[in-house]
């Protein structure tokens, strides 16, 4: 297999878009990360996006795409993991590249979830979850991750501050990145006053819907130099599992096993463990998912992602930042386009091109994309080439 | 809710039927093909237990439309003593009285109305033991 660099990103701002359409949003993304190298022609891209049907009435996602970016003909299609999406497209576009079966590949994701209502919105996400064991008698993604909060407050002792320490750094993290949909602060006390959505979570325990897309390139890494002149990043670890898609048919639901088995598979063809990630981009969906994924990713022993996040571990500037782009919490989260996202994140970090995110000495990042209540997990491990 | 797609899952949601793998005895609901603990694929169909234990739960606030009439109401998993879990709401039982390890028993409910012209759908709820 090729060695596979990233030489190109682009993110454009994330909100509710309502003069931009589906296509808009992504062709956008795409011809950010273009201009973010040489290349003018592709030869393949593979587009995350988790429900175009529920979200706009639109499937076909590759062709359209390719004719609004003005590469008609170019092969390119629409792959879905949930809310994992954006990770699958990444993971996709490494393969062809590493198999040689193409040089230059687009992955792009992107959702636009504000074209319908908030019950709209809960019905298509709702998709991700077993429809007919979960949905069906009542269950919501709120609910889902509640049951899981409940479960680890009550096995381990993680407190109510502790989720909401997690909304506190993450849109602290937010109010240093342009792009976020949310770039403000929030205190511990809003936090835990915050409407009651699924008890024990609030609304700012919960990522936000979102309109939005992202995009980067891959090419042979003996073909970056010549396609970019930005420093390189080299793919060193893909990681990718599922586990049951109904949570109650877990063994365990105070951990994500299908984040672990990725995050082993990743670390292992990297030939890094957790202590050796430097920052971590990770799905923090809900302030309970970022608690559960740093212990399920070896980051914390289980039970101890909480005090770590209270003490300040995941902070900038603390042991393994976590989530410097503010996270799905601070900087949105439409669904088929974060774990592109995370990929844009980590790639700038480890350019030093992050700006006021910049942390010092960044050479190896870890992004942790996952779907539905946590039933697929891609993890992907970058490094300074 | 298509009629079909309601009518497939009658036999679990109704009766509570389960598939017990023939060759190690994992129970599923609901049916599938192959254990997936020893591989087998032959099964015979049981019915569950009635008493089960509560897991873990939460109370929903914001539900999805067709269960905005039943707001705020209580979601749980529970366990079955055939090993099985399933989610479903806990009703009949004040919030502030629910507690993990509890238990509980399963009724034949109401579960949501398909809109004005859509079918009522029924299923399995969990209800204090009485
Ligand atoms: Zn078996």
């Amino acid at each position: 297999m090729r060695d596979v660099a990233v030489i190109g990103v682009g993110m454009p701002k994330w909100g509710e878009l309502w003069d931009k359409s589906l296509r808009d949003v992504f062709v956008e993304a795409a011809l950010l990360a273009l201009a973010d190298t040489k290349v003018d022609k592709l030869d393949n891209m593979l587009i995350g996006c988790m429900s175009g049907g529920l979200f706009v009435g639109q499937e076909h996602i590759g062709a359209i795409m390719a004719d609004y970016l003005g590469q008609r003909h170019l092969a390119a299609g629409r792959v879905e993991s949930a809310c994992a999406s954006g990770g699958l497209a990444f993971r996709c576009a490494i393969a062809e590249v590493a198999s040689g079966m193409s040089d230059v590949v687009l992955a792009g994701g992107v959702e636009k979830m504000t074209d319908v209502s908030g019950d709209g919105a809960t019905y298509a996400l709702a998709a991700a979850a077993d429809q007919e064991y979960e949905v069906f008698n009542g269950a919501t993604f709120p609910g889902l991750y509640a049951l899981m909060a409940r479960a680890h407050m009550e096995k381990y002792g993680t407190t109510r501050d502790q989720l909401a320490h997690v909304a506190v750094k993450n849109h602290h993290n937010g109010t240093k990145n342009p792009n976020a949909q949310y770039p403000f602060e929030v205190t511990l006390d809003q936090v835990k006053n915050s409407v009651m959505i699924a008890d024990p979570l609030r609304i700012l325990d919960c990522s936000p819907i979102t309109d939005g897309a992202a995009a980067v390139i891959v090419c042979p890494m003996e073909m970056a130099k010549d396609l970019t002149e930005k420093p390189l990043v080299k793919v060193t670890g893909l990681g990718q599992a599922t586990d049951a898609i109904a949570l109650h048919s877990r063994q365990d639901i105070t951990t994500i096993e299908a984040t672990t088995v990725a995050a082993k598979e990743a670390f292992a063809m990297a030939g890094k463990g957790p202590k050796d990630i430097d920052f971590a981009e990770v799905h923090d969906c809900f302030t309970i998912a970022e608690i559960v994924v740093t212990e399920s990713l070896g980051f914390f022993e289980p039970g101890k992602g909480g005090p770590a996040v209270e003490a300040g571990e995941t902070a900038r500037g603390g042991r393994i930042p976590i989530n410097l782009s503010g996270g799905l919490k601070s900087k949105g989260h439409p669904v088929g386009a974060t774990g592109i996202a995370q990929i844009y994140e980590i790639v700038k970090q480890l350019r030093g091109d992050a700006g006021e995110r910049q942390i010092e000495n960044a050479k190896v990042g870890l992004a942790q994309n996952m779907g539905g209540s946590g039933a697929s997990t891609l993890v992907h491990i970058l490094e300074v080439a | 809710m298509f009629p079909a797609r309601y009518a497939r899952e009658m036999p679990h949601r109704y009766r509570l039927e389960a598939h017990k793998c023939k060759q190690c005895g994992k129970v599923f609901v609901p049916r599938r093909e192959i254990c997936d603990k020893c591989g087998a694929t032959e099964f015979e169909v049981i019915r569950l237990s009635d008493r089960v234990k509560l897991v873990t739960y939460t109370i929903i606030h914001t539900p999805a439309s067709q269960f905005k009439d039943q707001s705020p109401y209580a979601l749980g998993i529970c366990e079955f003593p055939e090993g099985v879990r399933l989610t479903a709401q806990v009703v009949d039982i004040d919030f502030a009285d629910l507690k993990t390890g509890m238990d509980l028993q399963v009724e034949f409910r109401r579960i949501q109305t398909d809109g004005h012209e859509g079918i009522l759908s029924y299923g399995y709820k969990f209800v204090p033991v009485i």
